[in-house]
């Protein structure tokens, strides 16, 4: 069984998600690899789904895109009101939050 | 309970309930003058008469309701004994407990010897019942506490008494207190103090006896004082109420002693349990001396009898009303109605001695010299109220119930009469004094010296005035008449008789004296009728006449009714074959209708008077009264009709006479002796003992707590609340800040990336942890 290739490739994929995550300042890059993030997640279920034979992996695995597509809405859709508001995409700029 | 045992007596015994609605509502009777206290002191003042009307027609419905009663009670009792057929007061019952078989032998044994002679007539017996209405008024720990009444011969003779003479007070009162200040006031007391004695006599058990005793000691108090703005007349309050508490001490000691014995509050109870050997002999003998002190105290016995003379100081009509006709009696009234107490107690059958008969014997000669020194009036009538009680305790004290009683009876009214004469003479000389005051006053007031006169001879116990006739069953009773064959009485009590004797010639001579000071001789008041000190706010009509005048109807007619009443109520009892006839006449008619035939009563012989010691009674008696005349009228007289003594008397002449003189003078250094020596002898040891015990003890360990308190006090906000509680609360919340800060400024600094990181470490830290742990 080729589950370790998967996971690999899910870690690999993961750990980019990561990385893009915490390191890229475009707002739209962030969301991206929250993307690589849920794929490698996805990547996951579908194999696990498929070493234990069952479908429910997949299904997992389905929702997971549902909701993901549900939250880059919102995600894109907050970076344009921030790009709308600040000319930028830029991150570091977005710090109204400060405590 | 119980079972009766009649002796002597041929018939069944039956018992008769007595009923009848004016016994049975006889409650009535003191709550008529209850009301009115209240009316009177709430409305008193805005009424046209000042409240007077109100408390003259309460006590006038009172004494109706009474004569009601008395009249139900005598017709209930005939009744009773018409159905048997037979005459009660011939026979008595004894009451014997089943469970005790010794005592019930004993008893048996006893009684039948005791009836023997009475079996002889065949009298059946007819006991009967004392009307009892109660209720439970509270309870607790399972003990009932009952209100009520009790209603028997002795109960409705005092309710007549009580009512009659508070009636003719109360009528006296309207003149003689006459635009006092306090003239209300004066009224509304009068009717609490009726109310409460006749709620005292109407108790059905022992704790009612108490409230109601106590009550008429406060009355006594209110009105002794009731000219309160001269310190000798709140003294004299002061000293009557602190003296009977010396007394009431016994009183509750000895009711209580009872209640735990007999296990029950009530009268009858009490005494069946008494009478029927159910309370250990020690234990009613305790009972009886804390009683006896009671007795001491209210009824003026020697030694607690100082308060009474000063209880002068009051109005004189309530000297007559409470201090020699009612109150004072309730001591007297208390032991007749625990007479199987006493009886038992002081096992007053076949002995020749007990307490409560020394202690009335010697009142009675003591008060009576005490009262040849007196010149103030009421101050003799005083004593020789105190003197008379002596004579009541005593019969009790010698087991003659009925003469005691009897005696109250008759002396009610004598003494009544007396003081409200006297009070008729100084509301016209406007003073009490014999000597200064006084004289030659049958010339001006006539009538006042009339019924004085009757009462007086009343008093003096000479034939056929009433005190005669109880005076005379007192002596009989006594039992020590063995010379010519004897009375057969309960004992031998030979000093009794012979103090009885001395008594009666001590109380003719100086009744005589008081006539004579009073009466006779020269009017010695000319120049001091000028300046009246009255003292009783009475209005100054009379304060400037020359001379003394007659008082008015409202004083008179009280007196004409209780010389009357001092002439008959001796024939009350006349004794059996004093007229010879028909047994339904009058003789011993106060004994048939008021001395219980109850199991509540214990089985007391009765007496056989005697001509011969009738007759040395009353030469004696004569003498004294002889011996005082020829000394007043004869002696004194001759000297100068002003003269109160004679000028080279035997006091002045005689030391031993003039020891004895300051002796009584001083009234036997008694008052010293509380005063100076028993409270001021512990006064000032006790003093200064409580102020070192104050000083050194008490304020110490209230200082060494306050300083404890202090210095622990402040160790506690120095250390604990300072330095820890609020050390911790400081640092919780400089901590809190701190960390609030850090995480402000190093967590919470609004970079996404940063907050994401975190949470990436976080959660790389948990899949760390999970998979070590897992």
């Amino acid at each position: 069984m080729l589950l370790v290739q998967f996971l690999l490739l899910s870690a690999v994929l993961f750990c980019i998600g990561v990385y893009g995550v915490l390191a890229r300042r475009n707002g739209v890059m962030v969301l991206m690899s929250i993307e690589l993030i849920l794929n490698a997640v996805n990547i996951n279920f579908v194999a696990f789904g498929a070493f234990n034979g069952t479908v429910t992996g997949e299904v997992f695995a389905l929702f997971v895109i549902a909701i993901a597509a549900a939250e880059v809405g919102v995600g894109l859709a907050i970076v344009l009101l921030i790009f709308r508001n600040k000319r930028s995409v830029d991150l570091s700029d977005v710090d109204l939050m400060k405590g | 309970m119980g079972s009766l045992f009649i002796l002597g007596a041929e018939g069944p015994t039956e018992f008769v309930d007595i009923a009848g609605w004016f016994l049975e509502n006889a409650w009535i009777i003191p709550a008529l003058p209850a009301i009115s206290f209240v009316i009177i002191l709430f409305f008193g003042k805005k009424l046209p008469y000042k409240g007077a009307e109100i408390g003259i027609t309460a006590v006038g419905l009172a004494f109706i309701l009474s004569v009601l009663t008395a009249g139900q009670w005598m017709n209930q009792v005939d009744n009773a004994h018409g159905s048997e057929g037979g005459h009660g007061e011939e026979a008595a019952l004894v009451l014997v407990d089943d469970d005790i078989e010794l005592a019930s032998a004993e008893a048996d044994s006893e009684a039948a010897a005791f009836f023997a002679e009475e079996g002889e007539e065949g009298h059946s017996v007819v006991g009967r019942n004392a009307v009892v209405e109660r209720f439970t008024w509270w309870e607790n720990g399972g003990v009932e506490f009952k209100v009520g009444i009790m209603v028997d011969g002795l109960t409705v003779m005092m309710l007549f008494v009580v009512t009659l003479i508070s009636l003719l007070v109360h009528i006296y009162s309207t003149d003689y207190v006459d635009g006092d200040r306090r003239y209300t006031h004066y009224f509304a007391f009068l009717s609490l103090f009726t109310a409460s004695m006749l709620f005292f006599v109407l108790s059905e058990n022992v704790l009612q006896m108490i409230v109601g005793w106590e009550l008429v000691g406060v009355c006594s108090f209110a009105l002794i004082g009731h000219w309160w703005e001269e310190k000798p007349n709140s003294d004299a309050a002061l000293k009557a109420f602190l003296t009977n508490r010396v007394g009431d001490m016994g009183l509750l000691i000895g009711m209580i002693i009872l209640f735990w014995s007999a296990n029950s509050w009530s009268i009858i109870d009490i005494n069946e349990a008494a009478i029927g050997h159910d309370i250990g002999h020690t234990t009613l003998f305790i009972a009886s001396l804390c009683l006896t002190a009671a007795v001491m105290s209210k009824s003026g016995q020697f030694v607690l009898h100082t308060w009474l003379p000063d209880a002068m100081a009051g109005p004189t009509p309530v000297s007559a009303l409470i201090h020699a006709a009612t109150m004072v009696v309730a001591g007297i009234y208390m032991v007749a109605r625990l007479y199987g107490v006493f009886w038992e107690g002081y096992s007053i059958a076949g002995s020749s001695f007990n307490i409560l008969a020394l202690v009335g014997s010697v009142t009675l000669v003591g008060a009576g010299l005490l009262a040849f020194v007196q010149d103030d009036i009421k101050k003799v009538l005083a004593y020789s109220t105190v003197s008379q009680l002596g004579y009541m305790c005593m019969a009790l004290g010698v087991g003659a119930w009925t003469a005691a009683v009897f005696h109250l009876f008759t002396h009610a009214f004598f003494k009544a009469g007396l003081f409200l004469g006297a009070g008729s003479v100084s509301h016209s000389v406007h003073s009490f004094d014999m000597k200064t005051h006084m004289g030659g006053m049958r010339k001006f007031m006539p009538k006042t010296f009339a019924t004085f006169m009757i009462c007086t001879i009343a008093l003096m116990g000479l034939p056929p005035l009433a005190g005669f006739w109880s005076k005379d069953e007192i002596l009989v009773g006594t039992g020590g008449w063995g010379f010519f064959g004897g009375t057969s009485a309960n004992g031998s009590y030979t000093f009794a008789l012979v103090m009885g004797i001395i008594g009666a010639a001590l109380t003719c001579a100086y009744m005589t004296r008081v006539i004579y000071l009073t009466f006779f001789g020269e009017w010695r008041g000319a120049e001091h009728m000028h300046h009246d000190d009255h003292g009783d706010g009475h209005d100054d009509d009379h304060g400037h006449a020359h001379e003394p005048h007659e008082s008015g109807p409202r004083i008179l007619i009280p007196l004409y009714i209780l010389s009357f009443m001092a002439i008959v109520a001796g024939f009350f009892n006349l004794p059996p074959g004093f007229i010879t006839g028909s047994e339904e006449g009058w003789q011993e008619r106060f004994f048939h209708y008021v001395e219980p035939v109850s199991s509540y009563f214990p089985a007391i012989k009765h007496g056989v008077p005697s001509y011969s010691l009738a007759i040395f009674a009353t030469i004696v008696a004569l003498l004294g009264a002889f011996a005082s005349y020829y000394y007043f009228f004869v002696r004194v007289n001759r000297q100068s009709p002003a003269a109160t003594e004679l000028a080279n008397g035997l006091t002045s002449t005689n030391k031993v006479a003039r020891a004895g003189h300051t002796v009584l003078k001083e009234k036997y250094y008694l008052d010293h002796l509380y005063t100076d020596i028993i409270a001021g002898g512990t006064k000032g040891p006790v003093a200064d003992a409580a102020y070192w015990t104050n000083q050194n003890v008490i304020d110490e360990t209230v200082n060494q707590v306050g300083r404890t308190a202090v210095s622990t006090a402040t160790f506690v906000y120095e250390t604990i609340d300072q330095k820890l509680v609020d050390g911790a609360v400081n640092l919780s919340g400089s901590a809190s800040e701190g960390l609030g800060e850090v995480s402000r400024s190093a967590l919470q600094r609004g970079k996404v990336q940063q907050y994401a990181a975190i949470m990436f470490i976080a959660a790389t830290v948990i899949a760390g942890l999970l998979m070590v742990f897992i």
